[in-house]
């Protein structure tokens, strides 16, 4: 390569090099504001890798699982409450997860229901309690048709989801 | 010199013509696998077991996001050897190309929303997903207008070649946002190594769309790439011999 083209590559590689360890570090700076969610075990512990705790009365967001068997819907208004645990694959569910519990006033998506990924916004309060005004559905990568679904009932092993929580799920 | 066989291409008048040839085989690949792929993906692939019939978008949004980003790698490689060796004809293939990728990004945040609002609840959340994705969308448009904003081509080519370059950073942040950080946006289903998240019936008609709208997309750059060579050499004495011809064969 001759010398001038040589200097342009330089320089050009060195620019992208730069500013990409540049982006590099601020993303790193801002990655708990980029995290668009709490985990429910990080209500209780603090952020994962800073260990910044939620105080009562802060805005967040909280994503989790619905845990089966949690969710208490007043028969009079739209009012429901449910419990979520951290999100885990495949999806399984223990006893001594850390829950919190989220209550919300409106329409909850199609897609909610029990074992479902859930991203809920709204304010903390009592150190474990979301008061949330927007609940949304998070779905995982996988998609199937109906039919692979029975069989994987049949056959948990092939599948990431659990047999019991395919049965309550329907 | 392994690189001696491309050295005719960056005559205009070369590649102006083999641009020409390959543009209409590769608008009819496209049209056939597009044909195939979208009818298959949209009535015989079965539905999801969870989605139902909602996941057929799928089918548009992945593609379209893949190739956004696929585009503006191809944009920045041309941009690098606009810059670094100097080639008129890569300034005019990334001025091809910027406009068409800015579609395709449009495209995947239009499906993304449609998508977004019955199964997520929301149209749009402030996601790294979501986000970086937006981020590109803009960056295409900074590279389409610093390509207008100047008279001289030359200087418009540079400028616009560092900001395409800048934003290569992007890139790796939309692909890995979603492993990163906790988004709303699920992980990959097909772009990853090993097996796709998807069965069999549901895979092969994305491989089969992908395949139409990348030759699609390969047509609309082809076809671009001609009017931009066209547009940068009106002056010279081949294009101008070229519109006569042309004009005396649809003389009125």
């Amino acid at each position: 390569m001759n010398p001038r083209r040589k200097k342009r590559l330089t320089i050009v590689t060195s620019m992208i090099i730069g500013l990409g360890v540049v982006a590099g570090l601020v993303l790193y700076a801002l990655s708990q504001n980029i995290d668009l969610f709490y985990k429910p075990s990080e209500i209780y512990n603090g952020k994962q890798d800073t260990g910044l705790k939620a105080i009562n009365g802060q805005r967040l967001r909280i994503g989790g699982l619905v845990v089966p068997g949690s969710v208490n819907r007043n028969s009079e208004s739209l009012k429901v409450s449910f419990k979520l645990a951290d999100m885990r694959m495949p999806i399984s569910f223990s006893e001594t997860d850390a829950t919190v519990t989220v209550s919300y006033d409106g329409i909850l998506p199609d897609l909610f229901r029990e074992g479902q990924g859930i991203v809920a916004n709204g304010i903390l309060v009592n150190g474990n309690i979301i008061e949330a005004s927007e609940v949304l559905a998070k779905h995982d990568e996988n998609y199937m048709p109906r039919e692979l679904l029975d069989d994987a009932v049949e056959k948990p092993a092939n599948s990431s989801y659990s047999k019991n929580l395919l049965e309550t799920t329907y | 010199m392994m690189w001696k066989w491309l050295h005719p291409y960056a005559n205009p008048e070369i590649s102006y013509h083999f641009a020409g040839k390959i543009l209409p085989w590769c608008a009819r690949l496209a049209f056939v696998f597009l044909a195939i792929g979208l009818t298959w993906a949209l009535l015989f692939a079965p539905a999801d077991y969870q989605q139902g019939d909602t996941f057929r978008i799928f089918y548009l949004h992945v593609p379209a996001a893949m190739l956004s980003m696929g585009i503006y790698l191809g944009m920045a490689i041309a941009a690098l050897s606009s810059l670094v060796w100097q080639l008129r004809l890569a300034d005019a293939t990334a001025a091809a190309m910027a406009p068409i990728g800015a579609t395709f990004t449009f495209i995947a945040l239009i499906t993304g929303a449609a998508w977004g609002k019955p199964m997520w609840g929301t149209w749009w959340i402030w996601d790294a997903r979501l986000t970086s994705e937006l981020i590109l969308l803009f960056l295409y448009l900074g590279v389409i207008a610093l390509h207008n904003a100047f008279e001289d081509k030359n200087l418009a080519g540079k400028a616009a070649g560092i900001l395409a370059l800048v934003g290569v950073i992007n890139l790796p942040i939309i692909k890995y946002s979603v492993e990163w950080w906790n988004t709303l946006h699920q992980g990959a289903t097909v772009s990853k190594l090993g097996q796709p998240s998807m069965t069999a019936d549901m895979f092969w008609p994305f491989v089969v769309c992908f395949i139409g709208f990348a030759f699609f997309v390969t047509a609309l750059i082809c076809l671009r790439f001609r009017s931009e060579i066209l547009n940068r050499n009106s002056m010279r004495p081949w294009v101008r011999e070229l519109v006569a011809t042309e004009e005396k064969v649809h003389a009125v």
